[in-house]
């Protein structure tokens, strides 16, 4: 039972129940979307980008707690930051971020946002990004 | 003995069952026999038999333990025939599973039989693996693929199947038993109606098989397909089972050794029945599990069995209704509806549910669970499954409850 406190802590219930920057950008400059082909599930991310600094940026889509909270507390550490310095957030980042212990069952929930930000900001393909 | 008999029908100890599987000293709860079922030591023991005591390829050799080895094969082939009522042992074809069985018709009968404009019926609840196979055939013959719809409580629209059946299809698939909504199908009604139209019938056995068996001649279908990893056996070995007159007149599926009579340079023989289907060293060990899997299944009996799982399910199903915010999919309990229990709960991704659940040591499947076309019909991304088998206890479908308790305590 305290395992599972510990999982799913209070922030990420938290990110998950009262998701930031939750929604769509009309005219976005980048949009993109991405499956976790396991199960279905999606997340997609718009970007409205100025002198390559990330203005602003939502996210939608619907799955687990892991997934829409790695999204939303993706989304907060993105804003305001230029594109250069986007490309160099990575899987480490974002682990570290959420701060659990993640099964590799997991892992593709956890990393379906990065693989929206990369796939989408960076046409990074696909394949790519799934061999990292 | 697993079972006890009381008066006329047998029932089943279940704790006596439990003794023969040894991964239960686990002390996992194992809700995910429709994934894949636990294994007895009587099938793994007949396996191990094979690899210390008679190791040797079949067929091909005239020495000693090569012999026994073909004989123990061979054996397990008439097992089968008797656990699916063939006539003959000739049409038990031995595939990789319920997946190469479909692939097999589709690629060897449907190649030869399907042309434009024919017509295929499938049905939304099937599994990928008795739905795609049929895309690719229909897209490659340019042919139609229908699908009969279900209805508001999991169960397939008959009406719709018998307007289908009037544009005579070629050929109908759909399984004994859904994979996610734990559907019950009226097969043999199906079946009849299906034949009266013209149409040949294959019927996915993959989780019927190993609950409720099969007789194929009281069916009335043309082919049924299983798998042995669901029903005690190991994984790599399932069943085609065909009507002989059908399997004689399809082309091989796959070449090389073991499908031939004789090789020239100029041309090629085929190997009678059931050798032309089965290419290559053959997974002797498993086909020699499989064999001792119908054994134990039938030692302890489908009666038993199933009277087990409709008592569980019973239970599973009161248990998991009580439970606010949680929705079951399919059938209410009655005859036609079987031990898998596809679910959600409001406001819990059914990710997060299987994950709170493992860290109480309850397995339990989550996702589309290789039906993603019945997801989109019911409009949810994923669904958490629980399924029973004859050695699932009641306790452990109270861990799966109070996990589920746990799980909406977190999500608050
Ligand atoms: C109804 C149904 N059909 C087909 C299959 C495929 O079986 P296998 O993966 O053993 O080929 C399954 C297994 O998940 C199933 O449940």
């Amino acid at each position: 039972m305290a395992a599972d406190e510990q999982f799913y802590r209070e922030y990420i219930l938290d990110h998950y129940k009262n998701p930031r920057n939750f929604g769509r950008i009309e005219a976005a400059d980048i949009t993109h979307e991405e499956y976790n082909p396991l199960c279905g599930d999606m997340v997609g991310m718009d970007f409205r980008v100025r002198d390559g600094v990330i203005e602003d940026v939502k996210f939608h889509g619907r799955g687990c707690a892991i997934s829409q909270a790695s999204a939303s507390l993706l989304t907060e550490r993105l804003k305001g930051m230029t594109l250069d310095e986007a490309q160099q957030v990575g899987k480490d980042d974002v682990l570290e971020e959420l701060g659990i212990d993640i099964s590799p069952a997991r892992l593709k929930c956890a990393l379906l946002s990065l693989k929206v930000l990369k796939v989408g900001a960076y046409g990074l393909a696909a394949e790519e990004e799934d061999e990292q | 003995m697993a079972t006890t008999s009381t008066s006329s029908t047998k029932t089943l100890d279940v704790e006596s069952v439990r003794r023969d599987f040894p991964i239960f000293e686990t002390g996992i709860a194992y809700l995910d026999s429709a994934n894949t079922s636990q294994r007895p030591r009587q099938v793994t023991g007949a396996m191990q038999e094979y690899f210390e005591k008679y190791n040797a390829n079949i067929l091909r050799a005239a020495y000693g333990i090569s012999e026994t080895a073909t004989e123990r094969f061979e054996g397990a082939r008439e097992k089968v025939k008797r656990f699916v009522n063939a006539r003959s042992a000739k049409e038990i074809i031995f595939t990789s599973g319920t997946t190469e069985s479909i692939n097999l018709v589709a690629y060897s009968w449907g190649r030869a039989n399907v042309r434009a404009g024919d017509l295929i019926v499938c049905t939304v609840m099937e599994h990928h693996s008795n739905l795609v196979p049929w895309q690719v055939l229909a897209a490659e013959k340019q042919a139609r693929l229908e699908f009969v719809d279900v209805d508001q409580q999991g169960r397939l629209r008959q009406d719709q199947f018998q307007a289908l059946l009037e544009q005579k299809p070629k050929l109908v698939a759909f399984n004994q038993i859904s994979n996610t909504l734990g559907t019950v199908n009226p097969y043999r009604e199906m079946t009849a109606a299906a034949g009266s139209a013209g149409a040949k019938v294959l019927i996915d056995g993959a989780q019927g098989a190993p609950h409720m068996g099969f007789d194929v001649q009281d069916a009335g279908c043309d082919f049924y397909a299983f798998s042995s990893h669901k029903m005690c056996g190991p994984t790599g070995v399932g069943v085609l089972w065909g009507r002989r007159e059908l399997l004689e007149e399809m082309p091989p599926f796959m070449a090389g050794g073991e499908m031939i009579k004789v090789v020239r340079l100029e041309g090629t023989t085929y190997a009678d029945l059931p050798h032309k289907f089965e290419a290559g060293t053959q997974p002797i060990a498993e086909v020699i599990g499989l064999g001792a899997a119908v054994d134990y299944l039938t030692g302890i009996g489908f009666d038993a069995i199933r009277a087990h799982e409709e008592q569980l399910t019973e239970y599973a199903y009161e248990a998991l209704t009580e439970i606010e915010g949680l929705r079951i999919f399919g059938p209410p309990l009655g005859p036609d509806r079987a031990g898998v229990l596809s679910f959600d709960v409001a406001g819990i991704h059914p990710h997060d549910l299987s994950t709170i659940l493992d860290r109480n040591g309850v397995c339990v499947r989550s996702g589309h669970n290789c039906t993603m076309p019945l997801m989109t019909r019911l409009d949810v991304a994923a669904v958490a499954r629980a399924s029973l088998y004859l050695y699932t206890t009641k306790t452990e479908v109270d861990r799966l409850v109070q996990g589920l308790k746990e799980a909406k305590r977190i999500f608050e």
